[in-house]
């Protein structure tokens, strides 16, 4: 359980409690959802609900951001999220844009890896930034936005559910009150109140390892790189992780060992001389925040429970080698909140909630696999292990097949949810990654105006047809949107081609990546994972697959 | 065991074991467990095939020990 420290450069904001109407006497509504948990995952799911014009509730136990960094690489696919929900932006601008990452086997660089090799996309592999600064910025969103009531100061203490509702149980400074809803979301992290309100098991593996965590506030000229040492000279036998984030504050990890006292590791007195002997005697630094930790990789057996669904570390838990914890909550949120607004409308059955537990368990367990793997090789259990581990990375200094082996992390990259029963299978031959199921790529293209634009900033919340070429044009024939009217939900429409009024692929890289050239057309889902693809246009298959997606296979 | 040959495959099989164990020579039990180890890596990474490499694999557990207990 980790233990922090601050010392206090960031300034934190402080919010108010305000007295509900729940707690004023004024009679209290029924709600159609309430979050539990205002951090990066629950702030982004009444984003998205608000997007859809859905009123929610969000209740966070603080009366601030996240204490403490927490929290800091935020993978490209998590800032496309985050565009999207209307701050993506501003998480690139404070944040530190990084791709490239270094191994070193003691003081030697063994390799380099470059996470985002090629160009034409609008945002970067990785950007990092402090969690609290994530927040701020979610926060400042959520501030602008009349469908949600954030309210501070507010920790769940009891949860109860029939067929109907949930009723949830609110401690305040004001006092004790109930509130009723239809759908409660649980993004109240790894130590989630209601998860364990209702007694649910959350099994995995515990790693007996410990490790520190120290950000440091420094000028440095290291470049903005993902620096990680095996058995590093200044933590012999152990491992390493250097890593910058906002306003000149670096992550430092350190692998201490099991036999590690928690308690006197995290003391300021015996943290600055392990920072010391690794920036050297002369650095000049200040303690940011400090906490030492322990690894488990776990899951709950179910993310939905009736009515309530389960998001991010309440759901999942990983070791923060590869950013997948924060990082994958995003994509928690992002493929529930269509569904639930969809469920919410009658659209559709209420049976598509339970697809966010096939889809979101398929990704949770690549999250925790990667995880455990990579910590297996951070942290080798046997003697055995360790001496497979090493001989990787002695051979690694020579041999180019080695450094593939050599795991410190492998950074979080969006689920391909190749098996969703929400996918419609491809009856024609398709190259490249854009496979049902798959998140879209983005793409630079020039839009009406001719000005410069980008793919995925062309989607909107709900579904898309995306058209290339020949494809294009059929989608906007006469009686063409007339068809999709036949459809459970509305879908948009988007053409790439030379046609004036379509988007236009000035480097060709939207056809190339969405295998195009001989015309293509793609049913894109509202949380960007393509749902179906085409060579021609046929409105029934169309309608058929739009249904699918919509949790409509059998009716 | 798809994949896997597991009949004579070996261009000169008696001077390939003569090198292995020539180069155990003289090892303590912990280098020698080293080298068999940056030994199978160089292997598997040849072989490549990981149906190949989880017959061989399979194949190797389940053979047990010739003078076994």
């Amino acid at each position: 359980m980790p233990t922090a420290q601050v010392l206090d450069s960031h300034t934190y904001p402080h919010f108010d409690f305000r007295t509900p109407p729940e707690l004023s006497g004024t009679e209290a509504a029924r709600h159609e959802v309430v979050i539990v948990g205002g951090g990066p995952v629950g702030l982004a799911a009444a984003l998205d609900l608000a997007r859809r014009g859905r009123r929610c509730v969000v209740l966070n136990g603080a009366d601030t951001v996240s204490v403490g960094s927490r929290a800091i690489c935020w993978a490209k696919r998590s800032i496309e999220i985050c565009d999207r929900l209307g701050f993506g932006d501003r998480i690139v601008e404070k944040g530190i844009t990084w791709k490239d990452g270094r191994v070193f086997v003691g003081d030697e660089n063994i390799y380099n890896f470059d996470l985002l090799p090629e160009q034409g996309h609008r945002f970067p592999a990785f950007v990092n930034l402090q969690q609290y600064y994530f927040e701020e910025f979610a926060v400042a969103r959520v501030q602008n936005e009349p469908l949600i009531d954030l309210r501070w100061q507010s920790r769940v203490t009891g949860v109860a559910q029939d067929g109907d509702a949930v009723t949830l149980t609110v401690e305040t400074p004001d006092g004790v009150y109930t509130l009723t809803a239809d759908y409660v979301l649980a993004a109240d992290g790894v130590r989630s109140a209601v998860r364990r309100a209702l007694d649910l098991e959350f099994s995995g593996k515990v790693f007996e390892d410990r490790f520190l965590i120290a950000d440091v506030k420094m000028k440095a000229d290291f470049p903005t790189e993902r620096w990680f040492w095996f058995d590093p000279p200044f933590n012999p036998g152990q491992s390493a992780l250097l890593h910058r984030q906002a306003d000149d504050v670096w992550r430092i990890d350190l692998q201490l060992g099991w036999d590690a006292d928690p308690d006197e590791e995290r003391k300021p007195e015996n943290v600055i001389p392990r920072i010391r002997r690794m920036l050297g005697p002369d650095a000049d630094f200040d303690l940011e925040w400090v906490s030492v930790y322990t690894f488990q990789c776990r899951r709950l057996e179910k993310f939905r429970h009736g009515r309530i669904l389960f998001i991010g570390d309440s759901a999942h838990q990983v070791s923060p080698f590869g950013a997948r914890g924060g990082n994958g909550g995003l994509q928690d949120a992002d493929n529930l909140i269509w569904k639930l607004d969809l469920v919410m409308r009658g659209s559709a059955p209420e049976s598509l909630l339970d697809s966010y537990d096939d889809e979101r368990i398929f990704a949770g367990d690549e999250n925790i696999a990667n995880s455990t793997r990579s910590t297996d090789f951070i942290t080798p259990k046997s003697p055995a292990s360790k001496m497979l581990r090493d001989s990787v990375l002695a051979l690694a200094k020579q041999y180019p097949f080695a450094r593939r082996l050599v795991n410190s992390g492998r950074l979080s990259l969006p689920a391909v949810l190749s098996n969703s029963p929400l996918n419609t299978p491809d009856s024609a031959a398709f190259l490249g990654p854009m496979r049902p199921g798959a998140p879209c790529l983005d793409a630079p293209v020039t839009v009406a105006d001719g000005s410069a634009g980008w793919l995925l900033r062309q989607l909107g919340d709900g579904f898309t047809l995306l058209g290339f070429g020949a494809a294009a044009s059929a989608l906007t024939e006469d009686g063409f949107a007339e068809a999709m009217r036949a459809g459970p939900v509305p879908v948009a429409i988007l053409a790439v081609s030379d046609d004036p009024v379509a988007l236009g692929d000035p480097d060709g890289l939207a056809s190339e990546r969405y295998d195009a050239r001989d015309g293509a057309l793609y049913l894109i889902r509202p949380d960007q994972h393509v749902a179906a693809r085409w060579r021609t246009v046929d409105p029934a298959a169309i309608l058929t697959a739009l249904r699918r997606a919509c949790g409509l296979a059998d009716t | 065991m798809a994949g896997l040959i597991t009949d004579p495959n070996m261009t000169d099989p008696d001077g390939f074991y003569e090198d292995l164990v020539s180069a155990h020579r003289g090892l303590s039990d912990a280098e020698s467990a080293a080298l068999n180890s940056r030994l199978v890596l160089l292997l598997a990474n040849h072989v490549g095939d990981s149906s190949v490499l989880a017959a061989a694999l399979e194949a190797a557990v389940n053979t047990g020990s010739a003078t076994g207990r």
